[in-house]
């Protein structure tokens, strides 16, 4: 519908930004962006999990949860990665407030904490492995590898953008670039940490209860 | 170390055996193309174009120059995709009794494969993306999308997987599975060679690049529309595009999955999907379907944004019912995600669950039935202006209610217990796809074309490619149906009974048919170039459109827009055009632009490198080549020089003689 | 048109089912299409006697019209979508033998066990003993309860005449209640694409008269032939082109046999290997082998393509060549050298595992 005033007359209208600030086109975008591709992530590992509860229970014979799963350090990891993100929430008012080494010690913090994590899985894996309670053995061990594995290559490039942002942040300060870059990071890590909260309940804790 | 086994380090399992040197058609094939292609590089050489088209191109992120590869890739795996369509219409017309035909299983089934997955991931998908990238930033009112180096990227992850599945014509085999590659024939034991592993890297690799593009088309449908346009004043076409790869987002991480899971199964011998060791090969079924029916709408949703914007524009009238065809397509995003068990009603999951997913699928026919209803009274009570792009609409109408009618019954199961898989469903499925989605993209390439290239198709050969495709489909797809009323199956090679030969006599008919209409739309292009002159397109407007697109020039400049436009009403550009819109003509400010860059195409090149040693258990290589994508990538990111101005002098230039052109007409 | 003249009671409520619901559906669609083509005529551009009204772009009446008339053709499909599914459920029981012809009381079905095989089908009658490849033979009016597995693909067990289709699943049972209402020949093939031997995976389907039925299981009978694990193993081999081949003779533990993976020498069955799973994998006496120690249960798996040696990883021929002499066949059943798909193994010959045992 057309605004006219009362003389017939089309009502004169702004046609255009004569004045426009050039950056606030894309505000907000790269979060949201990020956001979305975050929660196609959460499809993946939705799947990953699907595929774990049709073939969690198919033994075949084989290895068996109570038998293989070692729950304190299963209890140790999830305390190094959930400790990881409390750490990482340390640095963020410090990025808020524009103070780069404090920024930069929490992200160190929490990239060792997260390396402990990734190296605790990997020899929890590696034992598993040499005792014969392989990803060939049977569906069951074949989703467990591969949705906890998925879990653990998300968080070993978690550590890679960690230690390039450390690189970056030395560089160039906390431009806003930097500090989007932060943010997205932010969100992965957590979103990380919550996706292990549902790993180990379904998988470690479901498994030896079952 | 052997020899042998120095060798087969080296090379993995390519050999010469991998290459046609004793099969006379693919040799053939294989010198025409390769002739082909040395032609095209010798030409580009000789003109000196390598470096004009790397940096206007190559390396561009400008969402105008990256719709357009899409749309260029898709129209040459066209070609391809409907080669193999020719070759198996010839076979099923001529192997009856003891005529084996031309092509033995081994050959028929990969081309099958091929055709399939070539038509969805590197025809029907490219186009969708590409029509949508090049309209949808301009219709909202902004000059780019919201990642153009993803846009870009995108891109060239799409074309790498689709020159990952042409390399397998020539270079070991394709698939022999079908387009979806079901598990167990999938898995290792029963296709061990080279075949399925070419599927699962090209489909993966073309995959990350349409998940990527998702992501990006909603946040700038989200974020970056220009102000005053509320989400209900945005045309029908970007919420088509917005629902469509909000679902796709939503789609592709279960195929990635699926794909990932089958490929652990042959790369590493888990037991996702085999027959033995508690695998679960069903499961592979529903992640495929949970992707496969969403698909479908991701394709044809925008393809009804299309018709909205062509029947508007060309019926002189706004849209009828525009709030309820923005409802029905949110509809239709939701109902198609809770439907996919009625791809396989027939592996047994129960009558309560079986009725809930035929009556689910019904129910999407209620908002595409007034979708319908909508377009056939946005005609009524118009001026209906019969030029090219509205006559694919009503070639559109009449044809996909057909398919729709064909998937409502299919959706049934007792019937789908005798129609599944038969020639019936074939028949079916290509009749709304290429009724709907097919017509759809070809109706909005004519429409925007003059566009994108400033000046129109030739209208003889695009009335020669709407003729042969519309009466080339119905010829060709009305005797299918009848044959899967008679028993057949499909991805059959060779028939014992004749009474059939007629029937895929005819069809093939119709595919010769359809052949002349794509050579029609390739000639529309080629005439249209050699008469540019005449079917020059001054104003910008040459279809008194409706939508913002429509207001600046053709092809648009860089920058889309010299000022951001404020909207004040739906059919934004009929809005301004009724109530004295004036261009700017003065103070032009610096325009923020994005930088070109060439990390699209070496990160695809690399992914490419990746999946051809992947399969050709070249592992070296693989090591090489995923630590070639880490590092490139690691370092893109260290490029914090990604945009420029364009200065005010260069901006009121263009603008100035654009001025020019429409005073004068020159 | 076979599906739409079927002669199997079950074909024939699915025939009359495609009929209603067309019809349900021409229903609107004809209005439409009719619709479109007026409109597009009468509106056109060149036609004067028109009205043309560019503001006519919302009507809250029609829009009622325009979403109700689609729901109530979608709600009245529903219902029948509902009642039909549960009315041809393949795995309920048949309730008639035609229109009108309730099911005798004490009527035991007939049994019959289907095996999809690459490339062809193997039909077990185990009330009868006998089995046989690629020929059907069912009695006239005489509900039949099919029991459905396969070996190695998913395949569909389909014959149009009889009734719908049902994928035949390793390590899964499914079923299928019919009945055939008229004699005759007809054919049955699978619905689902499982390789090389697709096109020709077709079975013959005679209908006869119960006393036809009898004789021709006598018949059977007394031609001989064994079907036990050993011969199972052979015939297994994939094939194409089967002639029909008659066993008068068939192990009564086949079917369980196969559908639980068990029929080579020395496997356990899932069935065994399932309950222990279920059990907590805690070994019951006598079962399968204790958890982390056990050997694989099924050794014939094809290396996966990291864990090949190099000199192992074969070749990636552009057409694979016909199949080397020596290929191992059933010594190796997962042998990548038994499945070149460009040449198969050759036809036996009617009688030929007949006279082998002889």
């Amino acid at each position: 519908m057309t605004e006219h005033a009362l003389d017939g007359a089309a009502v004169r209208r702004t046609w255009h930004l004569a004045e426009e600030d050039q950056d606030h086109s894309t505000d907000g975008a790269t979060l949201l962006g990020f956001w979305i591709y975050l929660m196609s992530d959460a499809l993946i590992f939705a799947s990953l999990f699907a595929m774990f509860g049709v073939v969690g229970a198919s033994y075949a014979g084989g290895p068996t949860p109570r038998e293989i799963f070692d729950l304190p350090l299963v209890a140790l990891n999830t305390a190094f990665l959930l400790a990881s993100s409390i750490t990482f929430g340390a640095a963020m008012p410090h990025m808020e407030a524009g103070r780069v080494g404090a920024t930069r010690f929490w992200l160190v913090i929490t990239g060792l904490v997260g390396a402990a994590f990734v190296g605790i899985e990997l020899y929890e894996f590696s034992h598993l492995i040499a005792e014969g309670a392989t990803p060939q053995r049977s569906a069951f061990l074949s989703a467990f590898f591969t949705l906890v594995g998925t879990h653990g290559a998300h968080v070993t490039v978690g550590l890679i953008w960690i230690a390039t942002l450390l690189v970056q942040l030395g560089r160039h300060g906390l431009t806003p670039a930097m500090k989007r870059r932060l943010m997205c990071l932010s969100m992965f890590w957590h979103f990380l940490d919550i996706i292990w909260i549902g790993v180990f309940t379904f998988v470690y804790l479901f498994g030896v209860i079952r | 170390m052997t020899d042998q086994s120095l060798l087969k380090t080296v090379f993995g399992r390519l050999t010469w055996e991998s290459f046609p040197l004793h099969e006379p058609i693919l040799f053939g094939t294989f010198m025409v193309v390769a002739l082909l292609g040395l032609g095209i590089v010798g030409a580009i050489t000789r003109y000196r174009l390598w470096g004009y088209l790397w940096t206007e191109w190559f390396t561009s992120v400008d969402h105008k120059k990256v719709g357009i590869m899409y749309i260029i890739l898709a129209i040459i795996m066209l070609l391809r995709g409907i080669s193999d369509a020719v070759m198996m219409r010839v076979q099923q017309a001529i192997a009856f009794g003891s005529n084996p035909g031309f092509l033995p299983p081994h050959h028929y089934d990969q081309i099958f494969t091929a055709h399939g997955t070539i038509m969805i991931f590197f025809v029907a998908i490219p186009l969708v993306v590409g029509i949508v990238n090049f309209v949808m930033p301009l219709q909202i009112g902004a000059r780019d999308v919201a990642f153009p180096f993803l846009n870009n990227l995108s891109f060239w992850l799409t074309a790498a997987g689709a020159v990952l599945t042409m390399i397998s014509l020539f270079v070991g085999e394709f698939a022999r599975t079908g387009w979806l590659s079901y598990a167990p024939l999938a898995e290792l034991a029963y296709s061990p060679d080279t075949g399925v592993d070419y599927y699962l890297w090209s489909l993966q690799i073309a995959g990350v690049g349409t998940t990527l593009s998702a992501i990006n088309m909603v946040a700038t449908i989200i974020k970056m529309r220009a102000p005053g346009m509320t989400m209900m004043k945005m045309p029908v076409f970007c919420w088509t595009a917005l629902c469509s790869n909000v679902l796709a987002v939503a789609i592709f991480p279960a195929l990635t999955a699926a794909f990932f899971l089958l490929m652990l199964d042959r790369y590493i011998g888990t037991n996702f999907f085999t027959n033995e060791l508690g695998g679960a090969p069903m499961m592979y079924w529903n992640m495929v379907w949970i992707w496969g029916h969403p698909e479908v709408y991701v394709l044809v949703l925008p393809a009804f944004g299309i018709y909205s914007e062509i029947t508007q524009t060309f019926t002189g009238k706004r849209l009828f019912g525009y709030t309820s065809m923005v409802y029905a397509t949110v509809v239709i995003t939701i109902l198609s995600y809770l439907v996919w068990l009625h791809h396989f009603f027939t592996m047994g999951a129960g009558a309560g669950v079986n009725s809930f997913f035929g009556i689910a699928t019904m129910v999407i026919a209620i908002p595409t039935g007034a979708k319908i209803f909508n377009w056939l009274f946005t005609m009524y009570r118009g001026n209906i202006r019969w030029e090219l792009p509205m006559m694919w609409v009503l070639a559109f109408m009449l044809t996909f209610t057909v398919g729709g009618m064909t998937g409502v019954l299919l959706a049934i199961p007792s019937a789908d217990f005798v129609l599944h898989n038969s020639l019936f469903l074939v028949a079916h499925f290509h009749n709304t796809i290429i009724g709907g989605v097919v017509f759809g993209l070809f109706a909005g390439m004519v429409y925007w074309f003059p566009k994108a290239f400033g000046f129109k198709l030739d209208e003889f050969w695009g009335k020669v490619a709407f003729w042969g495709w519309v009466v080339g489909y119905w010829i060709a797809w009305t005797p299918i149906y009848v044959v899967g009323l008679m028993g057949t199956t499909r991805r059959v090679n060779h028939f014992d009974d004749p009474t059939l030969q007629p029937y895929f006599i005819v069809a093939a008919v119709g595919a010769a048919l359809i052949v002349v209409g794509i050579l029609g739309f390739v000639m529309s292009i080629v005439m249209g170039f050699v008469k540019r002159d005449k079917l020059r397109d001054l104003t910008g407007d040459p279809w008194d459109g409706r939508t913002l697109e429509w207001s600046t020039s053709s092809p648009p400049p860089a920058y889309n827009f010299a000022q951001t436009p404020v909207i004040h009403d739906l059919d934004t550009w009929y809005d301004m055009k009724e109530n004295g819109y004036e261009r700017p003509t003065e103070g032009f400010r610096p325009i923020h632009m994005p930088r070109n860059t060439g990390a699209g195409v070496i990160l695809a090149g690399l992914a490419l490198l990746l999946g051809f040693s992947m399969v050709w258990y070249i592992w070296w290589l693989s090591a090489v080549s995923f630590a070639g994508l880490l590092v490139v990538a690691v370092a893109h990111t260290f490029n914090f020089k990604r945009d420029y101005f364009i200065p005010a002098d260069e901006v009121a230039r263009i603008e100035g003689k654009r001025s020019q052109q429409l005073a004068t007409g020159v | 048109m076979v599906v739409m003249n079927p002669t199997g009671d079950i074909a024939v409520q699915q025939r009359n089912l495609i009929l209603a619901a067309t019809g349900l559906m021409l229903l609107i669609i004809v209005p439409v299409m009719v619709l479109t083509v007026v409109f597009a005529w009468r509106y056109r551009s060149g036609n004067r006697n028109k009205v043309y009204d560019p503001t006519f772009d919302h009507s809250t009446t029609l829009e009622l019209i325009i979403w109700s008339c689609p729901l109530l053709i979608i709600i009245c499909l529903g219902a029948i979508t509902w009642t039909s599914t549960h009315r041809l459920d393949p795995f309920q029981p048949l309730e008639r033998i035609a229109p009108g012809r309730p099911i005798p009381a004490n009527t035991k079905p007939l049994e019959v066990q289907v095996v999809a095989m690459e490339w062809k089908w193997l039909f077990i009658y185990p009330g009868q003993n006998i089995a046989t490849v690629n020929e059907l033979v069912l009695p006239k009016d005489v509900p039949v309860r099919f029991s459905i597995t396969s070996t190695d693909q998913f395949a569909t067990f389909y014959a149009p005449t009889l009734a719908g289709m049902i994928y035949a699943m390793p390590g899964m049972q499914s079923s299928l209640n019919a009945v055939i209402n008229k004699t005759g020949d007809s054919w049955g093939y699978s619905g689902n694409y499982t390789g090389a031997g697709h096109s020709d995976m077709r079975f013959r389907l005679h209908a006869v008269e119960p006393a036809e039925f009898n004789t021709w299981v006598a018949r059977v009978q007394r031609g001989g032939g064994t079907l036990a694990a050993a011969d199972f193993v052979r015939l297994e081999q994939p094939s194409t082109k089967d002639p029909v081949l008659h066993f008068g003779a068939a192990a009564p533990d086949l079917f369980a046999r196969v559908l639980n993976r068990c029929i080579a020498p020395g496997k356990p069955c899932m069935v065994d290997v399932m309950r222990h799973d279920q059990a907590g994998g805690t070994p019951p006496v006598g079962a399968v082998g204790p958890g982390v120690n056990a050997a694989p249960l099924n050794g014939a798996k094809p290396a996966p393509a990291l864990q090949k040696a190099p000199e192992d990883k074969g070749s990636g021929p552009n057409v694979t060549k016909p199949a080397q002499p020596g290929a191992p066949g059933p010594l190796k059943p997962a042998d990548p050298h038994n499945r070149d798909l460009s040449v198969l193994l050759p036809v036996p010959q009617p009688g030929a595992l007949r006279a082998a045992h002889a």
